[in-house]
């Protein structure tokens, strides 16, 4: 049933993602954006760029996250929806399972479109492909849960906008940590420096899901 | 009209009680050893000098607003679990004085590094768990502090209540190991080890007593201010209500 309902919450919102085409037209030119910011904040012809590189990729990330999230919400506040979503008899726990997957998988495209764009833009040489992968893995799952739950949190207030942001990014510090060092360490190809922090991001996306999917039928009661 | 008609229909004119006046006075006095203590009778540090004395304030604030932090949290979980206001109230209560504390520990450790380490800020494990807990409550203020009714608010906060003492705890671990990873540890060596002893040590444990007086009497208060504005909140409604249909009545 659960998963059901996942299932369901999932492919709905990313066929309107998809069918909106506002992820492909706003968002991803959204990150290019921040890309050749970064490069003009930082001379790209000093090697400052790319020792900051992992940085960079993962605040990019956070703040493609903040809009993802924004407007995964968004389609859930307009008036009534919420009343239905209560009537449609869907499990709070794969409301939330289903918000996560499709946040997720949104953000697993933008994090290959960007890895893409600073390779190539600030000339950084991916290695280690395990370790790279699981932190792109974990860290999307944690990123996806914690901001589904703060973005149900902050879902039909007025100040929407301004409060997840409040919200989120300092709850994301160790994602932002762990997942900036994991990546320095595959760069720097000593991986031994990694695995620790995908030990640390796996526990926070495990207390954040597992929080999700107990705390979700309170936030459902009154949204 | 007798005194307690008066009080009826006004409401209590403080939240003030016998209680909250004894834990009151007695922090005065704890307040005016540590001034006693911690300014004139405790001596200086071998290497710290006379910034030591700020330590007397710094570390049991720090403890409290930990301790503060992990009552917001017990309540938050009580709320959802119980569904009691009781509990409710005092998480938020908790959690506005912790912000304080936290705030105080913030500006009396940067006060303490300028002399000690030459600068106001390390990003030393402690210091950034301690900043990053302080945006942590900024934020759970935030979200209990908008106009909302108040299960609305109350529930959404708890979430994030509920929360706050895990994401301290993670975030600690992260910015441990980042630490360690790229600079040297320990600055504390030289700081509060176990050669604390003698006045010093009896000093701090009245630190610790008078500002533990402190957050307690604040709660009280801060716990009832809060209970009466919801129920303000909720007889305003009546009124108005009831203001209606008067209208309604006289027409």
């Amino acid at each position: 049933m659960m998963w059901r309902s996942a299932r369901l919450i999932a492919g709905k919102d990313l066929r309107l993602e998809w069918r909106s085409r506002v992820g492909m037209n706003q968002v991803l030119p959204f990150a290019a954006v921040v890309l050749v910011m970064f490069a003009f904040a930082l001379n790209p012809d000093s090697d400052l760029l790319q020792k900051a590189t992992p940085g960079l990729f993962w605040v990019s990330v956070l703040f493609l996250a903040l809009t993802t999230v924004g407007r995964t919400f968004s389609i859930e506040s307009s008036e009534g929806i919420s009343d239905s979503i209560r009537l449609s008899g869907l499990e709070p726990s794969g409301f939330f399972l289903g918000k996560v997957i499709s946040i997720g998988v949104q953000l697993l495209i933008l994090e290959v479109l960007l890895g893409i764009g600073v390779t190539v833009l600030y000339r950084a040489s991916p290695a280690e492909w395990p370790l790279l992968l699981s932190t792109v893995g974990v860290a999307t799952v944690g990123i996806a849960a914690a901001g589904t739950l703060y973005g149900m949190v902050a879902v039909s207030l007025r100040v929407r906008e301004t409060i997840l942001p409040l919200l989120l990014l300092p709850v994301l510090t160790p994602v932002l940590i762990g997942s900036t060092r994991a990546f320095e360490a595959a760069i720097n190809e000593t991986p031994a420096d990694g695995w620790p922090w995908i030990g640390l991001m796996a526990v926070f996306s495990f207390v954040y899901v597992a929080a999700g999917i107990f705390g979700f039928g309170a936030l459902m009661e009154d949204s | 009209m007798t005194n307690s008609e008066t009080v009826a229909a006004t409401g209590p004119l403080s939240t003030g009680s016998s209680t909250t006046r004894v834990i009151g006075i007695l922090a005065l006095i704890a307040m005016g050893a540590l001034l006693l203590f911690g300014l004139w009778l405790s001596p200086d540090d071998v290497n710290q000098g006379d910034a030591v004395r700020i330590l007397y304030i710094h570390v049991p604030s720090a403890t409290i607003a930990y301790i503060g932090c992990a009552l917001t949290t017990i309540g938050s979980v009580l709320y959802l679990w119980r569904r009691s206001q009781w509990w409710e109230l005092t998480a938020y209560a908790s959690a506005e004085i912790a912000a304080v504390f936290t705030a105080i520990t913030l500006v009396t450790g940067m006060l303490w590094g300028r002399p000690t380490w030459g600068v106001y800020w390390v990003w030393d494990a402690r210091l950034t768990t301690t900043a990053m807990l302080m945006l942590l409550l900024l934020g759970y203020l935030a979200l209990r502090r908008l106009p909302a009714d108040y299960d609305v608010r109350a529930k959404r906060s708890a979430i994030v209540g509920l929360l706050l003492f895990p994401n301290v705890i993670i975030v600690r671990q992260s910015v441990q190991w980042w630490n360690t990873l790229h600079q040297k540890p320990t600055l504390f060596a030289n700081g509060l080890g176990a050669r604390i002893e003698g006045l010093m040590l009896f000093t701090l444990f009245i630190g610790f007593i008078a500002i533990g007086l402190t957050f307690v009497w604040l709660l009280i208060h801060r716990f009832r201010v809060a209970y009466l504005a919801e129920q303000l909140e909720k007889e305003d409604l009546d009124r108005a209500i009831a203001d209606r249909r008067a209208e309604g009545i006289v027409r």
